[in-house]
């Protein structure tokens, strides 16, 4: 993997409650980089984040609200964070229901610029 | 009609047990002399009580005078002693159409024209009463079209965005309140509810497979507009829609507001 890409999701990582952070590719669902926590099973994560994503933007395309640049499943035990980047990358985090989601936001749109 | 009046009156007077009670009530009935008619049909059944002419003749007594209970009941017995009594179940068949009790009325007019198929006055109260229930039917219908529409519209009245931005669907991605407009204000809600519906299975395999739990809310933010959607029953789906300056935790609160209300009106069809 390569150093952009590996900064790029430890500055994900590195938030409180993240258990993990991948770039993923939209079209397929596969794992482009990843740094997971053990237990976290990337394939599944990495496939049903992509799926999701296209699922959604279909919805948000239909709804006139445009594709989505941010989304945001939450659990009553843990929370999915979905954000595009360009070239059909999707920047990945799984973690804690109670996780910062606003700091882990703000990290994965910067790791969507930093990979592009 | 006077000199026939006074004759059947002598008449009466000689015979107290004559038949022509019956003609001379019926004058005064005609007459518009109503006690007089009254007080001459009693004072016949005295002598003729079962004499169901007489009852029947009675009934349209009371029913000039306005006395309408009590001429029900007179019918009524009127058909106990003869179920296919002709009068009685024009008389009944006015009164329910008087009332509004349509079903009634086509009940006994029906009746009375099984009794007597040429009686021409049963025939075109049957066309009065029938053209009257169609249009009653009619405006059922209306009506019904009309609270189902307000229906929908009513799920989220009141709230912030009832118009446009709300929207409530099954789990099968059918509209069940609510709308979203699209560009240039077109009504976008069937598309939005079908692809809602496979996001939101979506949503929930997600969710169990990662092992996040059960699915709360899923919020997606685009260009263009930001939505959040939202189970508020377990085979129902909230959406909520809004332009970007709204932020998402603005839109949980309306999510939380929305859902209540959804909740709270699904609680209120099922009944």
């Amino acid at each position: 993997m390569s150093t952009r890409y590996q900064q790029a999701l430890d500055s994900v990582t590195r938030v409180r409650g993240v258990r993990g952070a991948m770039l993923v590719a939209g079209e397929d669902g596969l794992i482009v980089a990843e740094a997971l926590m053990e237990g976290v099973r990337g394939k599944a994560v990495a496939a049903l984040a992509a799926s999701l994503q296209k699922r959604f933007r279909q919805a948000m395309e239909a709804a006139a609200a445009g594709n989505p640049h941010f989304l945001h499943l939450q659990g009553d035990g843990g929370t999915l964070i979905v954000v595009p980047a360009p070239d059909g990358i999707l920047v990945v985090a799984v973690g804690a229901p109670d996780m910062n989601v606003g700091l882990v936001r703000l990290e994965m749109l910067r790791a969507a610029e930093a990979i592009a | 009609m006077a000199s026939d009046i006074k004759t059947m009156s002598a008449e009466l007077a000689r015979d107290p047990a004559s038949l022509v009670f019956v003609e001379l009530a019926e004058a005064l009935r005609q007459r518009g002399q109503l006690e007089h008619a009254e007080r001459v049909v009693l004072g016949g059944l005295e002598h003729h009580p079962d004499l169901l002419e007489a009852h029947d003749l009675y009934a349209r007594v009371l029913v000039d005078a306005g006395t309408y209970e009590r001429a029900v009941q007179v019918w009524t017995r009127v058909l106990d002693s003869d179920p296919r009594h002709l009068g009685a179940h024009k008389g009944l068949g006015f009164l329910n159409f008087r009332t509004g009790d349509l079903d009634g009325a086509l009940e006994h007019l029906e009746l009375a024209l099984a009794a007597n198929p040429s009686d021409q006055s049963v025939i075109r109260a049957l066309h009065t009463v029938r053209g009257a229930a169609a249009e009653a039917a009619a405006e059922a219908e209306a009506a019904q079209e009309d609270a189902a529409a307000e229906g929908e519209d009513a799920v989220f009245a009141g709230l912030e965005g009832a118009g446009n931005g709300l929207l409530l669907v099954d789990d099968r991605g059918r509209v069940l309140g609510g709308r979203i407009e699209g560009e240039k204000g077109v009504d976008v809600s069937e598309a939005v509810a079908a692809f809602l519906a496979g996001a939101a299975q979506e949503a929930e395999r997600t969710a169990r497979m990662l092992g996040l739990g059960d699915w709360q809310w899923l919020v997606t933010e685009g260009p263009d507009g930001n939505v959040y959607v939202t189970p508020p029953t377990a085979d129902t789906l909230l959406l909520i829609q809004r332009d970007r300056s709204v932020p998402s935790g603005r839109l949980a609160m309306l999510a939380e507001r929305a859902g209540a209300v959804a909740r709270q009106w699904l609680e209120g069809q099922a009944l």
